[in-house]
């Protein structure tokens, strides 16, 4: 047992041990959560707030937690290609592929899954903060002209406003025309449609 | 109809295209969704009570979660859900300030800050031998202002720093028989026992130097009779045990290093004593328990070696440890069980004639039985001693009780849900009663100006919140009719302990709930297991009078011929209507698609010996069975042996006693997986009740594909038996994975896929003609998941719609048992980034919405996923038409968008399935995730087309009419004095 403690001292003065093979039957896998405080200030994780973050070993075989500094530690590892997740509320983590070799202990082997890049020592960052809610859009004129209300009235004012311009660049001779043939058809006018509109 | 489909179609697909994602803005969490958060059986508590800081108590759980709660509301401070295979072996505080788990048999321990359950240190014990016993024992040993904590676990004794975690010193007992049995450190000395038994004869002590781990003595002492089960430590250098006939008691002290032995018959203590006793420990100075079947006997030892009955009761007993109160004094709480109450008793632990309180409290019958008690004191205004106990009752649920009334209760058995299934509210009539809606006009006046206010951003802070608490507090979602769309339903939920819950879907309120008969433990019933709950009556349409009910399917014990029990509940009342004791077992349960005129649905019950019994055992129900006595087929999986079996019913039982419900059986097929390389390690199937609403599906250049439809599939997944084990002890070359999709029928193999280097854990959902799978690729070191689409190719060349019309499209194929069905399949795979622990698809009425799937990410969210991101046909540059058609262009990983995270910032700890039931609005499907929290929302897969939003703008539309008016009348009459201008002209 105290030579892992040693060892768990000594790694957390130099982060860049990472394995370790432990005492007994395993090798130690040591690595840290670095959450920038930059990121997520959004209401959900407090920046720093390590207390509700896990770290996942191969889909739920071994669940442990970050210490204070971020770091956490896993013990009794056998050899071979492990992966590592982290589910922190807030924050998205690539899995990272860890390889413990039986071979040259001691030796970092690690890369994000996601992107396949190398990390040299085992300080997990978030790719990126995650978003839960959509942000909603500050009241703007625009949005109300979008709308599908806004639409209509935008189209009422056109025809209200914009076709009588148009009825007035027509050649006199064809309105005169088309009036006629409309009289003649007998179309009501928009004003004998309304009540009381009858009148004339 | 066909039109409003296509119209719905249309609508769905331009909205769809518009935002695939479903998203949710901040101010709408609460609105449809509610979270819960439980913790589980509790296994042991402390508390702490000091008189600065608030009031705690500390617990761990049976669902291995640690938690602080508030003494005065019960409420969480914190609380962390350990690793599924790391079990809590104990907890304690120590400090005053860290919380102490030791956990995963006895080889990790860890430290919690108390205030806010950060975890400060973690240590990990190691011993030369596994052993399953544990212990944690609380120590006042001061070493420069640092606490030492004893552990014992496998076979070695550790002295653990509290400060730190640091190993101070360890002791190995490495005898090879040596069963350690208890760890006793006297307050106050600087010594450790460790007794134990060697063989089955031999009684063995340590003693041990507390600050060092110096063996200072080690003595061991033969009797002949042999020792049974545990040992109870009495003083604290005597323990109390039984000898291996379980007849005589054995007083063992071992002052001063010589170890004694005192016998004496419990015939000679209690007059009629009847059958082996088993000792209860208890941790109470001078007082230990014995039982004899239902009988529970208090013994209180005297001196060395005298040995007095002080109670004997027939009622259940719990003893509580002991709580020192004051130097030298120890007090404990008894409790005992009488119909409608519980009674409390606290005594001081020398003094068993008085009682320090004496407190009977109305207890809910749905509660069981008292199972274990935790006590706590404080100083009353008039510095006498008062005590508050924490029960835990059968039903899983955690009650604080002080001065006989209940402070606050748990239900906490909600955090191990074995079943779900939903129920319909009661229709709206005149006698049921409605909550009200609306106070009066200027009420509802003011809240549409509030509203107003809000969407014009002129809303102040307070105003916000008031929106905010109005839009929460709508009395419309809690009500107890059923609504329009079909929102509100009754969740019923089954538990680990036995107990039925209907939680609304509104709200999450307990409705009801009702401990079930025939899952407590009886005479004939040792060890009952929930297993599944089905609906058993769903009244519609001429059974309307009918109260619906739910069927609940359990057995006695483990093994697989244990016996069956059954329960009909109502799902209105709670009560239980009847409750059958079965004489066979139940292997498995095949809900029949049939009714009888009560609406009750058959169901068929398969034992172990391969018979099928009918429920309900009506002569109608037979009758019915009957007719479609040829058409029923179901299958069986062994995983053990790696064999998949095809049955079908061949006639009445023969041979046993004449039971006009029992059926004998036939297989019909058998598909053998080669057990030395193929492990079946995943089958999934179709949900039953699932609507798939078109068979035809239009792709982009004008063509028709055939889905192929059938209830009868079976997915089924293996792994070689290398692969099997965990990520990270296989290399890619050893494991492969193989996809097979199953006719259940005929047996026949459909289609088969292999992925080569990769394992398992597969998940796997069924829905329409696709399954979605999820599992590891060694390769990549990623997970994947891939997408089969399997289509019917003999209507291929059949698109003539004269035939379509007049019904006459499945003539031309025809159908036998040995002609291979002509199916293509499609398939592709994707990277996907989580670890998945259950994954489920949207279900809606009429099946019409396009499909999401629900996966529970390993970190314990639900990810909503577009069933389109999982389409074969997906290339990496789409032409034009298939663009139109929705294609989504294909990319390696799929997309996590956090915007689709269903349960937002939320976690359902410990999840582990997820429900989706369709709302009667065909957009719209209810989901519900289950774990140690619980989750329920309302989603819609293509957003809300057919009705509606929650946060449609009601006063622009209300602006817009009004606009529009008094445009209509200006224009009027403005063209009315045109008109007259013109006429004067």
């Amino acid at each position: 047992m105290a030579p892992i403690a040693r060892l768990l001292l000594l790694a957390l003065l130099s982060t860049a041990l990472t394995i370790s093979s432990g005492s007994g039957d395993g090798y130690t896998i040591n690595g840290r959560v670095k959450i920038p405080q930059g990121l997520g200030t959004k209401g959900f994780a407090l920046p720093g707030k390590t207390s509700n973050v896990k770290v996942i070993l191969n889909g739920g075989q071994i669940v442990t937690y970050l210490r204070p500094d971020g770091y956490f530690l896993f013990q009794n590892i056998p050899a071979g290609t492990h992966l590592i997740e982290v589910a922190a509320i807030g924050y998205f983590f690539s899995p990272v592929r860890v390889d413990v070799s039986a071979r040259n202990p001691g030796k970092v082997q690690a890369a994000l899954t996601e992107n396949r890049r190398g990390l040299s020592e085992l300080v997990l960052e978030p790719l990126r903060d995650e978003q839960y809610y959509e942000i909603r859009e500050p009241f703007s004129i625009m949005s109300v002209v979008k709308s599908p209300m806004g639409l209509m009235v935008g189209f009422m004012l056109v025809v209200v406003f914009l076709m009588p311009k148009l009825v007035e660049n027509m050649d006199p001779e064809e309105m005169r025309r088309a009036q006629e043939e409309m009289r003649n058809q007998g179309v009501p006018s928009l004003a004998s449609l309304l009540p009381g509109g009858g009148r004339n | 109809m066909a039109i409003r489909s296509f119209l719905i179609l249309f609508i769905l697909f331009f909205f769809s295209s518009l935002n695939p994602i479903l998203s949710l803005y901040e101010d709408q969490v609460g609105l449809v969704d509610w979270h819960q958060q439980y913790l589980g059986k509790v296994k042991q508590a402390v508390f702490h009570t000091h008189k600065t800081g608030r009031k705690r108590v500390v617990v761990s759980t049976e669902e291995n979660v640690v938690a602080s709660l508030d003494l005065r509301q019960g409420e969480i401070f914190w609380r962390h859900v350990l690793g599924s295979n790391d079990v809590i072996d104990g907890i304690d505080i120590a400090l005053g300030k860290y919380v102490i788990t030791l956990s995963s048999g006895g080889s990790i321990l860890r430290a919690w800050n108390l205030p806010d359950g950060q975890m400060v240190w973690e240590s990990s014990l190691r011993g030369p031998k596994h052993s399953k016993s544990l212990f944690l024992v609380r120590t006042n040993l001061k070493i420069e202002k640092d606490n030492i904590v004893i552990i014992f676990s496998n076979g070695r004794l550790n002295a653990v720093s509290c400060m730190d975690g640091e190993v101070l010193w360890e002791k190995d007992f490495e005898g090879e028989s040596l069963k350690v049995q208890q760890v006793i450190q006297p307050p106050g000395s600087n010594l450790i026992y460790v007794v134990g038994f060697a063989s089955s004869s031999l009684f063995e002590m340590y003693q041990i130097n507390a600050l060092n781990g110096e063996l200072l003595k080690h003595e061991s002492a033969a009797f002949s009779g042999g020792f049974l089960g545990e040992v109870s430590p009495v003083f604290s250098e005597t323990v109390v045990a039984l000898d291996s006939t379980g007849l005589i008691l054995l007083t063992i002290s071992f002052q001063n290093g010589k170890i004694s032995f005192h016998q004496m018959p419990i015939s000679n203590l209690v007059k009629d004593s009847f059958g082996p006793a088993k000792i209860i420990p208890s941790s109470v100075i001078g007082i230990f328990a014995i039982k004899m079947n239902a009988v529970t006997i208090v013994i209180r030892v005297k001196d060395e070696s005298k040995l007095e009955v002080v109670e004997k009761t027939n009622h259940e007993t719990s003893i509580s440890d002991a709580l020192s109160i004051s130097e030298g004094q120890q007090a404990f709480a008894l409790v005992q069980h009488a119909s409608h109450e519980i009674h409390l008793r606290v005594k001081l632990a020398h003094n068993w004639d008085d009682n320090l309180l004496k407190e009977s409290v109305k207890m809910d019958q749905h509660r069981g039985l008292v199972h274990k008690v935790y006590i706590n004191n404080y100083i009353r205004t008039d510095k006498s001693y008062g005590f508050r106990a924490l029960i835990v009752m059968e039903d899983h649920s955690l009650l604080l009780l002080q001065q006989g009334e209940i402070v606050w209760s748990r239900e906490d058995g909600l955090a191990s849900i074995i079943d779900v299934t939903t129920s319909e509210l009661p229709v709206e009539r005149d006698g049921v009663s409605v909550a009200k809606v609306e106070h009066n006009l200027f009420e509802w006046l003011k809240g549409h100006m509030l509203k107003l206010k809000g969407t014009l951003m002129l809303a102040s802070p307070q105003d916000i919140a008031a929106i905010q608490s109005m839009r929460l507090k709508n009395s419309e979602k809690s009500k107890m009719t059923r609504d329009h769309n079909g929102f509100r339903k009754l969740l019923i939920v089954l538990t680990r302990a036995g107990k039925l819950f209907a939680l609304h879907t509104g709200d999450g309120h307990i409705v009801w709930s009702h401990l079930l008969q025939s899952l407590q433990k009886s005479k004939v019933c040792q060890h009952p297991i929930g297993l599944n709950l089905y609906k058993w009556q769903v009244p519609h349409h001429h059974a309307m009078d009918e109260n619906p009910s739910v069927l609940v399917i359990g057995k006695c014990g483990p093994s697989s011929d244990a016996p069956g029990a059954l329960s009909f509940v109502d799902t209105y009342t709670g009560k239980e209507l009847s409750s059958l004791s079965l004489v066979h077992s139940v292997a498995q349960v095949i809900p029949l698609p049939y009714t009888d005129s009560t609406e009750q649905c058959l169901h068929l019950l398969i034992d172990a010996d391969k018979h099928a019994h009918l429920y309900p055992k009506t002569p109608e129900a037979i009758s019915i069975f009957e007719r479609e006595f040829s058409n029923i087929y179901w299958y069986s999986v062994e995983d053990d042996n790696g064999i998949i079996k095809g049955h079908a019913l061949r006639g009445k039982c023969t041979g046993e006693v004449a039971d006009e419900v029992c059926f004998d059986t036939r297989e019909l097929w058998s598909i053998v997986f080669p057990s030395e390389s193929e492990k079946i390690i995943a089958t999934v199937t179709r949900k039953l009740n699932e609507v798939v609403h078109t068979q035809a599906k239009v792709i982009a250049d004008q063509e028709v594909m055939y889905k192929y439809i059938s209830r009868n599939l079976l997915f089924v997944a293996t792994v070689a038996l290398k692969g099997s084990v965990e990520i990270g002890s296989v290399t890619p070359e050893e494991s492969w994975l193989v996809a097979y999709l199953i006719d259940t029928v005929t047996g026949r193999i459909l289609h088969q896929v292999t992925h080569h280097g990769s394992q398992g854990p597969v998940h796997a959902v069924f829905s329409e003609n696709w399954v979605v799978y999820h599992y590891f690729n060694l390769k990549a070191q990623r997970y994947e998941m891939s997408v089969i689409e399997i289509y019917d190719q003999s209507r291929a060349d059949n698109k003539d719609v004269w035939k379509l019309v007049l019904g006459k499209h499945n003539l031309t194929s025809p159908i036998s048992l040995y002609s291979r069905p002509d199916v293509i399949t499609k398939s592709q795979s994707y990277f996907f980034t989580h670890s998945v622990k259950a994954i489920a698809v949207t279900s809606t009425t009429k099946g019409i919405t396009s499909k999401q799937l629900l996966i529970g990410t390993i970190g314990d969210q639900v990810l909503a996923l577009d069933k389109r991101f999982l389409d074969p046909r997906r290339t990496v540059n789409p032409t034009q038409a298939e663009k139109e058609e929705g294609i989504i262009p294909l990319t390696d990983p799929l997309p996590i968008i956090p915007q689709s995270y269903v349960t937002h910032a939320l976690r359902v700890e410990g999840l582990r399935g997820i429900i989706t039931v369709p709302a009667k609005l065909e957009s719209t499907t209810l989901v519900f995730a289950h774990g140690v929290d619980l989750f329920f929302t309302q989603l819609a897969p293509s957003r809300t087309y057919d009705s509606l939003t929650d946060d449609f703008n009601y006063a622009l539309l209300l602006i817009t009419i009004v606009a529009l008016l008094a445009a209509i009348f200006v224009t009027w009459t403005l063209s009315e004095r045109k008109e007259l201008q013109e006429n004067w002209r």
